[in-house]
């Protein structure tokens, strides 16, 4: 299929500007910019007039429950979600049941993608111990060579130091990516809100930023060790964007993400035990927030993600500290963003590039920008759309959103992933 | 501030009792009023009045009790009601039935006022919120938050002998941070423009901020027992010593202890109460706690008065005036 996208205003993250041009599709690939080769024949047109377009989200942290928890979400219903909302291409922690730490769960993964997904591109993290246990190394190199794009313990706890830096010293040999999520276990305890004035208040159990930074700190010093190429997940502190902005001004090859909500809600959204709220890491307090915002802003944090966790109703029906924490988040994704951009973190295409380019650099991923003999994995959204946020409209299997009655801007209209429209609103 | 008014109708009137935040002032003077007026009841020879006649209480206790689940059993059969009395955690929770289903399966027994008692802080306020209209929720200690009906027969004893809260300097001490009294208690406290709430504590077992909730903070037992009116200790758990919260008991007791001597520092009219069950020799001396300061087996007899009161309220009959007897 060859596909002329006329009159299209592309977000070019690379350029960090806006330019005005027709956009060519030849094979999958984008064939020319502003021009089509001499040879091109369009056999569909889309009129993108008043749109952008840009290339398709990269999430690099989102649970599709499978395999292992259909009653919260599977392959099927959260890619189609992700199609819906922009997002082109899903990278999955290991901690799905059983945990993917051998390449029969890769496959299976690959397989049901193939069969009941809606082509979106899903990547797999393997898990960097067996079992997620924290204990034995896992087969890396055959993980890698089944398509796990990097490696992760997820939430699990890497209790031991020396299996840590062991690790990090086998992946690092493998020129594997390390993706951690900064947690001490000890810390966390049974905690379930930010420590600070409103747990206090409303007696939640709760957890103090050194659960995240103590952690941090000792996996920054494990990167000195071992130069283990490293990102950091979903960070939640300001201390913590503090770490990170030190360490990579020492050289060290590190790179970070935040969830997206953790840019606009605080602890004290919490209001009355709203188990919605509940999430690990905590919601933090505004100092906190705004700082990840100025992390976002200066480079700090490469990267953002939904960390998407849907749930089951009965999940979240629960007295907050027994509810299961996460939020439902591809559905929200690109309107939050947008929102980051109108807020004025950050312009257009340089906050795009968040979800865009740095993951698909940092990840060795296809996609990502707009050029010539790139991958045409590409979305048109119709940035003036505004929509109220309402759970019962969203396209994932999992309605626990923190943003019910939110007003966004911002909707998808086209979908391509590989040349291919697979949505169109 | 988040949105409290759960626990009130639109006529300010009591539908829930969930917590001491979000209330007011006037609702606390009517709870007092109120058990006042019920005080009379329980000494005389039948103790019984008709205002809960027809309604059924389930007292449902998530987590054990024992003078908090009989003071409200004693209350509900004082107000006439028939009552179920259900230890959760030894039933239906533990073969996987959901807590909605629990409460659900209830009400259709006809329930019509739930007093609950669960170890998750907000679970009151989570029952309160499914509940069918017209069912209401008194919460006898939901976690870590609140236990709203043990600070206000707190606050009944503390005007029993003491009269007018604004001339009053009152420290709390001990476990502030797992402490539901405590939270409850610091909330009445300023409800009723309390002169000075002072909490004692070592650090480890103070929440952060504890200064938001509107009391000045003292590490110093000494220090912070000066010219105070009002001494209430809480009762250390022992499962904070190997949380590693505390070394042992004999050097909490040496720090935080309330002993004879120290009461000194104390004003010599001062109150000693304690929301029970006490730990003779580690948090009060056994001298203090049985001498002529404390009023801790009082406590307990208000508590039958102020639960009565609360139940009665959350009804729409205020007392005796409307109640009659049997």
């Amino acid at each position: 299929m060859s596909l002329h996208i006329k009159n299209a205003e592309l977000v070019d993250s690379v350029a960090g500007k806006l330019t005005r041009a027709d956009l060519f599709i030849d094979n999958g690939r984008i064939v020319g910019i502003g021009s089509a080769p001499k040879t091109f024949k369009a056999t569909q047109t889309i009129d993108a007039d008043g749109c952008s377009v840009m290339p398709g989200l990269i999430d690099c942290q989102t649970r599709l429950r499978d395999p292992g928890e259909p009653e919260k979400a599977n392959i099927e219903s959260e890619t189609r979600a992700a199609i819906e909302n922009g997002i082109t291409t899903l990278c999955i922690p290991p901690d799905t049941q059983p945990p993917i730490d051998n390449s029969a769960t890769v496959e299976l993964i690959h397989h049901r993608n193939e069969m009941f997904g809606h082509q979106a591109r899903v990547h797999p993290i393997g898990a960097l111990t067996r079992g997620l246990a924290g204990e034995q190394l896992s087969n890396m190199a055959s993980l890698k060579g089944n398509g796990c794009i990097a490696f992760s313990n997820a939430k699990s706890p890497l209790a031991n130091n020396l299996v840590q830096r062991r690790a990090m010293d086998y992946a690092a040999g493998q020129h594997a990516l390390v993706i951690i999520q900064p947690l001490d276990h000890d810390l966390l305890a049974n905690g379930c809100a930010h420590e600070g004035a409103i747990a206090t208040r409303l007696g939640l159990p709760s957890i103090p930023e050194a659960a995240e930074t103590a952690a941090l700190a000792k996996d920054i010093e494990l990167v000195a060790q071992t130069g283990a190429r490293t990102h950091f997940g979903q960070l939640s502190c300001a201390r913590s964007v503090d770490m990170v902005r030190r360490a990579k001004a020492k050289g060290l090859p590190i790179t970070a993400d935040c969830a997206i909500h953790q840019l606009f809600l605080i602890d004290h959204d919490i209001g009355l035990f709203d188990s919605n709220m509940l999430t690990l890491p905590p919601l933090r307090s505004q100092y906190d927030r705004d700082a990840l915002r100025e992390g976002v802003a200066d480079g700090s944090i490469d990267c953002l993600c939904s960390d998407h966790q849907p749930h089951e109703i009965d999940a979240k029906l629960k007295p907050f500290p027994s509810a299961e924490p996460g939020i439902s988040g591809l559905d929200t994704l690109l309107a939050l963003a947008l929102r980051l951009v109108d807020e004025g973190v950050l312009p257009l295409a340089d906050l795009l590039a968040k979800l865009t380019l740095n993951p698909a650099t940092i990840l060795g991923l296809a996609g990502g920008k707009i050029a010539p003999g790139e991958v045409a994995d590409l979305i048109i959204v119709d940035l003036e759309a505004h929509w109220i946020c309402s759970s019962a409209n969203f396209v994932s299997k999992g309605k626990n959103t923190a943003f019910e009655g939110w007003d966004f801007r911002g909707r998808v209209t086209h979908t391509l992933i590989d040349g291919n429209l697979v949505f169109q609103s | 501030m988040p949105n409290n008014n759960i626990q009130l109708d639109e006529n300010g009137k009591l539908r829930h009792f969930l917590s001491i935040e979000g209330l007011n002032q006037g609702v606390l003077n009517e709870i007092l009023d109120t058990a006042e007026s019920f005080t009379s009841v329980t000494d005389r020879t039948i103790k019984k009045v008709p205002i809960l006649r027809g309604k059924t209480v389930a007292n449902l206790f998530f987590e054990a009790s024992t003078r908090t689940r009989s003071t409200f059993e004693l209350a509900e059969q004082r107000l006439s009601a028939d009552i179920l009395s259900l230890n959760v955690n030894t039933s239906a929770t533990v073969k996987g039935e959901s807590l909605l289903d629990t409460l659900q399966n209830l009400e259709a027994m006809q329930i019509d006022m739930f007093v609950i008692r669960h170890q998750d802080s907000g679970s009151a306020h989570f029952f309160a919120q499914h509940v069918r209209p017209g069912v209401s929720v008194l919460n006898a200690g939901d976690g870590q938050h609140e236990h709203p009906t043990q600070a206000m027969l707190d606050m009944y004893t503390i005007r029993h002998y003491k009269q007018d809260f604004s001339r009053l300097r009152v420290a709390i001490v001990g476990d502030i941070l797992h402490s539901r009294v405590a939270r409850s208690q610091i909330h009445a406290l300023n409800l009723l423009n309390t002169a000075e709430v002072r909490v004692i504590a070592p650090r480890t077992l103070l929440p952060v901020d504890t200064e938001s909730l509107g009391v000045s903070v003292y590490e110093d037992f000494e220090q912070g027992l000066e010219d105070v009116d009002v001494i209430i200790m809480l009762r250390l758990q022992k499962e904070r010593m190997r949380g590693a919260l505390l070394p042992s008991e004999k050097e909490y007791f040496r720090k935080y202890g309330l002993s004879q001597e120290r009461l000194q520092r104390a004003r010599p009219d001062a109150i000693v109460m304690h929301p029970g069950p006490a730990n003779r020799g580690v948090e009060i001396e056994s001298s203090v706690m049985d001498g002529s300061q404390s009023v801790i087996l009082q406590q307990v007899s208000f508590g039958i008065s102020v639960r009565m009161a609360v139940m009665s309220m959350i009804v729409g009959q205020s007392g005796l005036h409307s109640g009659g007897e049997t």
